[in-house]
């Protein structure tokens, strides 16, 4: 599939900012799932700074505004050809021991009722069936409702309320996978929406789990699929913080308004 | 308790580099030596050079008591140790760049692959990334403890910012003033240069991006870090800026302080600052000590961290077993200097025996520092002891146990006059283009009859350390 994507992130201050610094995954990963046609990053009045591929095999970009500004609006566009591979991250080039991704953060930390969730599935340890039951695990456990939830919510927080949104099943699902004694990660990415608007979350976030033969697959609780040929890979952390496609700091004192628009749209090949 | 090794006599003879201090003692009459000790104390607190001590209460600005009984090696002594010393520092670098790279020691099955990847100082953002000379750590602290003639242990290395340095420094300049007939009648190497390596070994370090003479500075967390005033010495001593976070800013691919001529670039960070503090961009969000937007810099070349983040996963005392498992696999040579032995009661035979001889061995927390956490199994009480039992229980991977070694002692000065008291040497290993040692170190003493603990935090003191020319 050849998806378009058009997502602006829009910072308002309530009074004017300098020395405005960014670091970006903003940029697809590279694998045989999908191939980078057009892609371009623009941030009003910014200048790129160091740019690398890290351990992950993400793109990281710093950028830095000087100010004094009161609005900064990042602009990612760009088209990308996607394949469906079933949630296998095949040809991803990283160097990151996947026994990194066994440990908790803050965001991730393990209680008695996330262990009790990752204990309930009776799979092998290791196995995709496994995998498969933890991601089921969480669809049931967390329903899906835009606004239940906000960005420092705690995987703990969205099993105790029982709804959030993907960034949410994304994270209890990392928790107890490693509960279980299996790598796991946060991805951010972009998915399209289809036309009965099934899929939500434009910008979208998914866990990929770490099995023995296959390497790391995606799955997404949000959707209760893998990720196939209408998701778009940009990067991934232990956590929603640490995958951030845009983390940023404002020396501010003032208010911060942040407005996020993101189209993801299928084209003719 | 086992009898220890005094260094000054042996069998009852003096021990020759302890020679002329026996006159020195015997024609010192006590009032002088009062008097003395009143100077030296005076001195070090007009300096303001204190320390303080975390979670006791009392006087944060402390004074570290000081000995002023000096610590000597000869010169061949010496010169084993630094071999000792130097071969370590390397191994510990190597280990470094390979767990960051392809993690061939791992793949040889030398050392447990979760030991190092689950390790939490194991940072996953410096995967893939060879600092500059392939450098991670770039002052190793190696703490060493003696317990014969020819034996010495390393009790563990500190990779990260081991501090202590400057009461090195201090020290000696210290007995410089109050006696400088000792100096003429011993020949005592110079411990002075070390600021000029330091400076000429992070200057060694600039990045790749830096085509100029380095600009380098001291990162502190502020004047309420214990160790700020050694921060600052440095700094003066260095001819650098000592900044904190907010000084510096980082502009496009590069980091800059601020300066009342405008902003000037920085190449080189001596940070003494965790990991988890130095930006709040790729680590903790709430850090208010750190530079936004670092590490971005850093990974692609446009400032260099000393130590460069990550470096801790070399010296956690369950990786530090494996240590002389390093000098063998990077160097091919055998180690120079021995490991204590060392049980981890993460593996299940190690734990029983530890839990069957609990009141005879020493057990230290995985991740503590500064004597915190710690159980000195001959020194406790029973109740003390069944206590530590049950943490151990808790969680076995978070302890380790050593028997408790015999430390050597020298003489030292104390109210009734002059008796022996344990020790242990902290030397610092300044690794960049080349590796460097100064003749000396940081000799720390536990000045309560019998103790075994020589941290500061802990009631310990320091002395001068001599090492003896040829």
């Amino acid at each position: 599939m050849l998806l378009l994507i058009d997502h602006v992130t829009r910072y308002r201050y309530g009074h004017p900012v300098r020395g405005v610094v960014q670091s970006h995954r903003l940029t697809p990963s590279r694998f045989d799932g999908q191939q980078v046609v057009e892609w371009n990053v623009t941030v009003s009045g910014g200048t790129p700074g160091g740019a690398f591929r890290d351990g992950a095999g993400d793109w990281v970009q710093g950028w830095t505004i000087k100010g004094p500004v009161d609005e900064i609006e990042v602009r990612v566009q760009g088209k990308v050809s996607t394949t469906d591979l079933a949630g296998v991250l095949r040809g991803h080039r990283e160097s990151t021991p996947p026994l990194a991704y066994l440990r908790q953060t803050p965001a991730t930390s393990l209680t008695p009722e996330l262990l009790d969730l990752a204990t309930r599935a009776t799979e092998a340890d290791g196995s995709l069936a496994l995998a498969h039951a933890l991601a089921l695990a969480v669809s049931q456990a967390v329903a899906y409702r835009p606004g239940s939830t906000n960005a420092k919510t705690t995987a703990a927080e969205a099993l105790a309320q029982g709804e959030g949104v993907c960034q949410d099943h994304a994270q209890v699902l990392c928790t107890i996978a490693r509960a279980r004694g299996m790598p796991a990660r946060y991805v951010s990415g972009y998915l399209l929406a289809d036309a009965e608007g099934q899929a939500h979350e434009a910008a979208h976030a998914w866990a990929e789990l770490h099995l023995e033969g296959l390497g790391w697959v995606g799955f997404d609780p949000a959707n209760e699929c893998c990720p196939d040929d209408r998701y778009v890979r940009l990067g991934s952390g232990l956590d929603a913080q640490e995958a951030a496609p845009i983390r940023g700091s404002a020396r501010t004192v003032g208010e911060e308004r942040l407005d996020v628009t993101v189209a993801v749209l299928a084209t003719q090949q | 308790m086992t009898t220890h090794f005094n260094e000054m006599y042996l069998n009852g003879e003096v021990r020759s580099p302890y020679a002329r201090l026996e006159d020195w003692t015997r024609s010192m009459p006590a009032e002088l030596r009062i008097q003395k000790q009143a100077e030296a104390e005076a001195l070090f607190r007009r300096i303001g050079i204190t320390f303080a001590v975390y979670g006791e209460g009392g006087d944060p600005d402390r004074l570290i008591p000081f000995d002023m009984f000096p610590r000597v090696f000869t010169a061949s002594e010496w010169a084993r140790l630094e071999r000792g010393i130097k071969q370590r520092a390397r191994a510990l670098n190597a280990f470094l760049v390979d767990v960051y790279g392809r993690g061939e020691i791992v793949r040889a099955g030398r050392i447990p692959a979760a030991l190092v990847y689950q390790n939490e100082a194991y940072e996953k953002t410096v995967v893939g990334f060879i600092p500059p000379k392939g450098v991670y750590s770039h002052i190793v602290g190696v703490d060493i403890v003696r317990t014969g003639p020819n034996d010495f242990f390393v009790l563990e290395d500190n990779c990260r910012t081991p501090s202590g340095v400057s009461y090195m420094l201090e020290s000696r300049e210290m007995m410089m003033r109050m006696f400088p007939d000792l100096f003429r009648e011993n020949r005592i190497e110079p411990v002075d240069r070390y600021h000029e390596l330091l400076r000429r070994t992070l200057n060694s370090v600039a990045p790749v991006k830096c085509d100029r003479e380095p600009t380098v500075v001291i990162l502190t967390p502020g004047h309420y870090n214990s160790a700020y005033y050694e921060h600052s010495f440095l700094a003066d001593l260095m001819g650098v800026e000592l900044v904190e976070g907010a000084d510096l800013f980082v502009d496009g691919a590069f980091v800059y302080m601020r300066t009342t001529e405008g902003p000037k670039r920085v190449d080189v960070i001596y940070r003494r600052l965790d990991d988890a503090f130095i930006d709040p961009l790729c680590y903790r969000p709430d850090s208010m000590l750190g530079v936004p937007g670092l590490m971005d810099v850093y990974r692609s070349g446009g400032v260099s961290i000393c130590s460069a983040p990550g470096a801790g996963v070399a010296d956690d005392k369950a990786v530090y077993t494996y240590v002389p498992e390093m000098v063998r696999f990077y160097l091919g040579e055998e180690p120079i200097l021995n490991n204590v032995p060392t049980w981890q009661c993460g593996k299940a035979d190690d734990l029983k025996y530890v839990l069957e001889h609990l009141a005879e061995l020493v057990v230290k927390e995985v991740h503590g520092s500064g004597g915190y956490g710690m159980l000195v199994g001959p020194k406790c009480t029973k109740a003390e002891v069944e206590a530590f039992r049950l943490k151990i229980v808790a969680d076995p991977g978070n302890y380790i146990a050593q028997p408790t070694l015999a430390l050597s002692a020298t003489p030292t000065f104390v109210e009734e006059g002059i008796a022996p008291r344990h020790v242990d040497l902290r030397p610092y290993c300044l690794v960049g283009e080349r590796i460097e040692l100064v003749p000396g170190g940081l000799t720390r003493v536990a000045l309560k009859e019998g103790s075994l603990v020589v941290n500061s935090s802990q009631g310990g003191g320091v002395k001068d350390t001599w090492v003896l020319a040829e």
